[in-house]
């Protein structure tokens, strides 16, 4: 097993040089650059002197072999260089943010699994009776009702009734606070992106869980253990449910990977200082440096993601073994 | 009758009260001190220096820790020729040795917030490193300053500008929000770059902490100069990029104010929510809307087919449609609206696209068309990818002009390729072109319609009009420089239609009623030391 996790590790090496030469090669071939946006973008006069001192500065006249050599120098003295937007080092810049995404992207897998679990495997059980019918329109609802829209209906919703019934409208704070500094006030505000994205989450979660699931329990194992006399409790907790899991742990890692540099709208509609909106600046604000780093992040990320979830496959099924 | 004339009447006072800002209830009420003002902001911020930043994403949660030389009257800032001292003393001065040398008495008492005093020698190495950079070193408003001469601090209570020439674009230059001044000594001991990552200011607020791309805090300054003030015990400027978000922040009591402004659907919708709760201060904006011609290309090389391009536009009814949907609202020339150096109504009527008869003015662009064998022609018009107001006013110029026969399509993009059109590439057939100052200070903003300025994008030159624009600057007479403006105006809107204005912006400030003594501006750069607001909570 540990001999498998090391190969993996290793393999992960060229798979990030790969995405190092295509997002690096990409973003150069965008027209446009940070100097013009910074100096020029709010309509001010900005003189071609200044706009060239600041290419030079931050290295945008450099050769392009340069410039990809400093990049990947970077990764070999961990420096991870500075943000040609702020000046500030792109680690720092990372991690005030990372913070919140982490915590978001755990929130909405704690709805979407609170929610998919059980849903899905009543659905299994009921198929084809009138709560199944429910679930399913729920969950198809779900993945129907793309999350920003419904951020900002709940955003409208929350704004609405609290001047109804208090007089005064109320919406989640903007600003984010730690959960060890204000777990109340950390909550307050992140509970609602969680909810809205752990829902259309929940309703991918949802479906795989409850086909997976009726597969199972038409298996030959599931109508022996019947046969047995086994109580349908057991049957499905004990025997079926775990079988059940590998396809939806699958959905799940994956769909948190995307959370952690995904959430691109949602923090918008909800004002959170997380990866995705940093993403979206650093995109628009043409920072290379930036933007090269995050995508290295959600490379990173996908790839320990997806042997997390090969080595979660050999616990939940013990019949699969790596070598 | 009578009723229908008092409720026209009172309609009327409404009016003029959303118009000044509810000025008068303002100055009738003695201000409160204490309280947290929560601003949203919709921009990031670069770094901290004013000296080379553009964007009022910094200057919204920067220049409370700041104090200028000059600044706009606070207590007035909807003139744009009321100038007060901030850090000198007294009155403005006024220039002496025929306009050309300007003495400044700096205050006595000023303290930095690391407590080392504030005295005349950081006025000097303030605008030496603005007017007179070391080479390397990044000045954006550089370009202001090209009358001054030297500047000098004969001793630690007097600055003195010498000018090349006597110039009344210098005071407001002087007044412009960024030019915050520092300590000669941080400059000296930190060197240039140092202020873009640390603040050391003499502004009503100490910089508490900044968490980058959430929020900027500050607390009262005690000792600041402007005796009494500021009310507030602090502030916090809060990053919000989406527009929504900073007005269901307000809406919803997370936020008190924005400066920048939103659309008239914004303001209705907040005070349709919140009532007398909200309060709405309206203003002309010192940003203009135009569409540049691309003189390169063909067939736009040709005068005629600028001129019929501008004639084909009906701004007088557009102001009145368009402003109910967007932030554009005043018909102008080159120069802002009202401002002394702005042409008058009759003067602009007189202008090609700005006679009142639409009909003659289409009539004659068809004309133009025609010789130029230019009917029916096709081009693209760039645009950038902003809803307020370049989208908006660039659908509504696509259908004026196909109301001479013209087929126009429309190439939206972000804001970086954009740039790169006009800027790089200029590749572009006609493109949307703005200009945003801050001071209203005609004679440097008219500096964009030169062919050779930096933010010109039209690819001409002008012999004519540099000599004019360079004559003009250097004419000390008022008189003069009015009547020179407006030739300087014809040639670039009507004789050689190099550009086209469209309208000016109108800016919409809705802000939470509790939020008092602070007046709209006719720049979102201009009035946030935050200095005079209270919360009358």
């Amino acid at each position: 097993m540990y001999k498998y996790i090391i190969t993996r590790l290793l393999l992960a090496i060229p798979t990030l040089l790969g995405a190092a030469v295509l997002v690096f090669l990409l973003l150069r071939a965008v027209p446009g650059d940070i100097c013009e946006i910074r100096l020029g973008g709010s309509g001010l006069y900005a003189d071609p002197a200044e706009v060239k001192l600041c290419q030079d500065k931050i290295g945008l006249n450099d050769p392009l072999y340069v410039q990809f050599g400093d990049f990947i120098t970077g990764y070999l003295t961990f420096d991870l260089g500075e943000s040609m937007w702020t000046g500030r080092p792109i680690g720092y810049e990372i991690g005030l943010r990372f913070q919140l995404s982490l915590q978001v992207a755990i929130m909405a897998t704690l709805v979407a699994v609170l929610i998919a679990i059980p849903l899905g495997t009543i659905s299994a059980i009921k198929q084809n009776t009138w709560i199944d019918y429910c679930v399913r329109t729920f969950s198809i609802a779900g993945i129907a009702i793309p999350s920003f829209w419904l951020g900002i209906m709940i955003i409208l919703g929350l704004l609405l009734t609290t001047q109804a019934w208090f007089g005064e409208p109320w919406m989640p704070p903007i600003e984010y606070v730690s959960p060890f500094e204000d777990p109340l006030g950390n909550f307050a505000q992140l509970i609602w992106p969680a909810v809205a994205t752990g829902y259309r989450y929940s309703a991918v979660a949802t479906r795989m869980t409850r086909s997976a699931l009726l597969e199972v329990l038409r298996e030959d194992y599931v109508r022996t253990a019947r046969a047995k006399g086994l109580l349908e409790k057991i049957i499905i907790n004990r025997h079926a449910l775990k079988n059940a899991m590998l396809p939806v742990v699958t959905i799940i890692t994956l769909e948190f990977a995307f959370l952690m540099g995904g959430l691109v709208v949602t923090e918008q509609v909800f004002n959170l200082n997380g990866l995705g909106r940093l993403f979206v600046e650093s995109v628009l604000n043409h920072d290379f440096t930036l933007t090269q780093q995050l995508v290295m992040l959600v490379v990173l990320i996908f790839v320990l993601t997806n042997l997390f979830t090969d080595v979660l496959y050999a616990w939940l099924d013990p019949r699969i073994r790596y070598s | 009758m009578l009723f229908k004339g008092l409720k026209k009447a009172a309609m009327i006072g409404l009016g003029v009260a959303i118009g000044a800002g509810f000025t008068l209830s303002a100055e009738a009420e003695t201000p409160k001190k204490g309280g947290v003002l929560n601003i949203v902001v919709g921009s990031k911020i670069p770094s901290y220096d004013g000296h080379q930043e553009t964007t009022f994403g910094m200057i919204h949660p920067i220049r409370p820790f700041y104090s200028l030389l000059i600044r706009i009257n606070p207590d007035n800032p909807s003139s744009p020729t009321d100038f007060v001292c901030d850090l000198c003393e007294g009155a403005v001065p006024n220039p002496t040795d025929d306009g050309k040398t300007y003495v400044f008495k700096i205050r006595k008492g000023v303290k930095f917030h690391n407590g080392a005093a504030l005295s005349a020698q950081d006025v000097k190495a303030t605008y030496d490193k603005i007017v007179f950079p070391p080479k390397g070193v990044p000045s954006s408003r550089k370009a202001f300053f090209k009358m001054v001469d030297s500047i000098s601090a004969p001793n630690d209570t007097t600055v003195v500008f010498k000018l090349k020439y006597a110039s009344g674009a210098f005071i407001p230059a002087v007044a412009t929000p960024f030019n915050f001044v520092y300590s000669k000594a941080d400059l000296d001991k930190h060197g240039y770059s140092w202020h873009m990552k640390n603040v050391n200011g003499s502004g009503a607020f100490k910089f508490v902490q900044h968490q980058p791309g959430a929020f900027v805090e500050g607390t009262r300054y005690d000792g600041y100069h402007h005796a009494g003030k500021p009310y507030l015990d602090g502030y916090k400027a809060i990053s919000a990029p989406k527009m929504a978000t900073r007005l269901n922040a307000i809406r919803g009591g997370r936020a008190d104010i924005e400066f920048r402004g939103f659309p008239p659907k914004a303001r209705d919708d907040l005070v349709k929510a919140l009532g007398d709760k909200i309060t709405v201060q309206e203003s002309d904006w010192n940003c203009a809307l135009f569409f540049t011609p691309n003189h390169k290309k063909k067939p736009f090389d040709d005068a005629r087919v600028r001129r019929a391009l501008s004639l084909a536009v009906d701004r007088w009814s557009g102001s009145k449609y368009l402003s109910k949907i967007a932030i554009v609202k005043t018909v102008g020339g080159i120069a802002f609206p009202n401002h002394p150096l702005a042409a008058t109504k009759d003067e602009l009527m007189k202008l090609a696209g700005y006679g009142p008869d639409i009909k003659a003015n289409r009539a004659e662009a068809k004309r133009l068309l025609k010789e130029a064998g230019q009917e029916g022609m096709s081009f693209t018009l760039l645009n950038r990818g902003v809803d307020q107001p370049y989208k908006v006013v660039g659908t509504w110029l696509i259908d004026q002009w196909r109301k001479v026969g013209l087929k126009v399509k429309q190439d939206v993009k972000p804001s970086g390729p954009f740039f790169d059109s006009l800027r790089k590439k200029k590749d572009f057939d006609v493109s949307i072109d703005f200009n945003c100052q801050s001071v209203i200070n005609p004679l440097v903003d008219v500096s964009k319609f030169l062919g050779s300025a930096g933010n010109n994008y039209g690819s001409y030159a002008d012999p004519v009009l540099e000599d004019l624009f360079n004559k003009m600057n250097q004419e000390a007479d008022p008189k003069k420089v009015r009547a020179m403006m407006r030739t300087y105006e014809k040639r670039i809107l009507d004789e050689e239609a190099h550009m086209a204005l469209t309208m000016w912006w109108y800016k919409i400030n809705p802000h939470r009623s509790y939020v008092k003594g602070w007046k709209t501006a006719p720049s979102h750069y201009l009035n946030v030391s935050l200095d005079n607001i209270w919360l009358d909570k």
